[in-house]
């Protein structure tokens, strides 16, 4: 691991001026992503400025309209756990407790996790080439073992999948991420925080240097209340997702009132089809409706060699889901 | 490691002992256990978060100090298997974790047993399924699970007829 010096941070403030002075800085909250990537030399700040001893961004605020406020450090563990999470928002609880372990979750923090970097092969791999980690040296996953690799929002020159949980969850929820700078505060959509790669896959969201979250806003959503997370595998714990599906549903009678569906470890970003939850809306709640929003969800997926398999997995999944909160709808 | 020109100092307690200590920042809480402090009950596998053997408590909760900075670690109440029982007085976990067996070769068994401790004090269900996908942050490559699930629920289910008493 490189050196680096350590600064506490003990207000917004402070860590924005430290950030401010040192352009090859970065924040630490639980350290589970970054402590990893600096031992893999992926990472090499020269400070690591310390925001655990920031006050009052570890909680998880219920709001008036049925919504929540959760703080950036909040732990994974803590917000999964929260009974207005576990009531409001069951899609968002079960997606945390699918990721990582507890061991994991006890130290990742909110902000973090919607900061956490790609899992492609080649990424931390200093021998392969990856324009992520070396901006212009090519994309090694196109040809080689893109298996974990996205199909939906690639690009020339990056097809690495977005591999978090709870994001998921929250793009289904259109989630709002609360961020601070020198600039001032701004809010930011969740559709907007990630970016595709397009010809800059290094530059992967909607924050600035000088920028810190503050916490992720999650609006009130009645009908969420019937919500899953379905995580698919290689194997049934602490293991990455191949394909996983958040998604709620509100039934009127027989037919789609409304639906929320996004689809994780399939795009580059957290993924979500207006065009497919719109092809539910208003129709009846059968398997033909919701297979043929999945195979909308899938219009030009772009399958390299070894991750076609995620379409068909992924179309199948979101059939269950929605037959499985049909089901609980009734 | 060379020495760092940007040394600082901590002091956490481990095990009930407050430690102040100067450390190069870029030392792991694991190395600074193991290497520092002599504490080797707290086991390497992977060094990077995948296989739970470096688990410990901070502040009551379990952690992999593989991947924490003990510079992060200072004011922090840190529990390692050193602080749980002793060979003539052993927790009842480590005692169940030698009546079922849980355990060959016992590499990973210092961290199998944190979590352990701490599974009983996360809101779990009852069954054993609950139990496998708690513990699953914990590789055994000798393949224990069985036995280390039977040891885990043979001490939730005693503490069960505790409560109830
Ligand atoms: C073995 C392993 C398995 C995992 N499995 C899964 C899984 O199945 N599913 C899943 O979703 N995740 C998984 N993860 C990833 C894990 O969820 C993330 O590592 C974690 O959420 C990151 O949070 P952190 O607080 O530890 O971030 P850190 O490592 O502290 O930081 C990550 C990044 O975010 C920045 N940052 C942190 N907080 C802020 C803030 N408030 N404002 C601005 N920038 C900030 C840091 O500068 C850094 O760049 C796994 C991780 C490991 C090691
Ligand atoms: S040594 Fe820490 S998780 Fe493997
Ligand atoms: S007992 Fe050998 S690794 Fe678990």
């Amino acid at each position: 691991m490189r050196e680096f010096a350590l600064i506490r941070a003990e207000t917004a403030d402070a860590a924005i001026a430290a950030l401010t002075a040192h352009p090859n800085a970065r924040l630490i909250a639980g350290g589970t992503n970054l402590v990893d990537l600096m031992k893999e030399g992926v990472e090499t700040p020269t400070h690591l400025i310390d925001i655990n001893g920031l006050g009052g961004l570890d909680d998880v605020q219920a709001r008036g309209n049925g919504g929540l406020m959760i703080g950036a450090l909040a732990s994974n563990s803590a917000v999964a756990w929260h009974s207005d999470v576990q009531v409001r928002f069951p899609m968002m609880s079960e997606a945390i407790l699918a990721g990582a372990t507890t061991q994991l979750r006890n130290m990742a923090t909110m902000g973090g996790n919607l900061l956490q970097k790609n899992r492609c092969f080649y990424y931390a791999n200093h021998a392969a080439r990856c324009n992520k980690r070396a901006p212009g040296s090519g994309c090694d996953a196109m040809d080689g073992v893109n298996r974990m690799c996205a199909v939906l929002g690639t690009s020339d020159h990056c097809i690495a999948a977005h591999p978090s949980d709870v994001c998921v969850a929250l793009r289904a929820l259109d989630a709002v991420v609360h961020v601070t700078g020198v600039n001032g505060h701004r809010a930011i959509d969740f559709a907007d925080f990630h970016k595709r790669p397009g010809d800059t896959p290094h530059v992967e969201f909607e924050l600035a240097h000088d920028e810190l979250i503050l916490g992720i806003e999650v609006p009130g959503l009645p009908f969420a209340a019937n919500s899953t997370y379905l995580k698919l595998r290689d194997r049934t714990s602490y293991a990455f997702a191949l394909v996983s599906i958040a998604a709620a549903l509100k039934l009127e009678g027989d037919t789609v009132d409304d639906v929320r569906l996004a689809v994780g470890s399939v795009g580059t970003v957290p993924w979500r089809s207006a065009d497919a939850e719109d092809a539910m809306r208003g129709a009846p709640a059968t398997a033909e409706t919701f297979a043929k929003a999945a195979d909308i969800f899938f219009e030009g997926a772009i399958p390299r060699a070894g991750n076609g398999f995620k379409i068909e997995l992924a179309k199948r999944a979101i059939v269950r889901v929605m037959e499985t909160l049909k089901e609980r709808a009734i | 490691m060379a020495a760092s020109a940007n040394q600082l100092r901590i002091n956490l307690a481990i095990n009930d002992t407050v430690h102040g200590l100067d450390i190069d920042p870029r030392t792991t809480l694991l190395d600074l256990l193991r290497e520092t402090l002599d504490l080797t009950g707290t086991k390497k596998g992977c060094n990077h978060g995948q296989c739970g053997a470096c688990t410990v408590h901070v502040n009551g909760q379990r952690v992999l100090s593989c991947l924490t900075l003990a510079a992060l670690c200072d004011g922090v109440q840190v529990r390692t298997i050193e602080g749980i029982g002793t060979p003539d007085d052993l927790h009842p976990m480590q005692d169940a974790f030698i009546a079922h067996d849980g355990f060959q070769c016992g590499y990973c068994t210092s961290g199998q047993i944190m979590s352990a401790l701490a599974v009983l004090e996360e809101p779990w269900g009852p069954d054993a399924a609950a139990i496998k996908e708690a513990m699953s942050g914990n590789i055994c490559r000798c393949g224990a699970y069985p036995n280390i699930v039977a040891a885990v629920q043979e001490v939730r289910k005693g503490l069960e007829v505790d409560r109830n008493a």
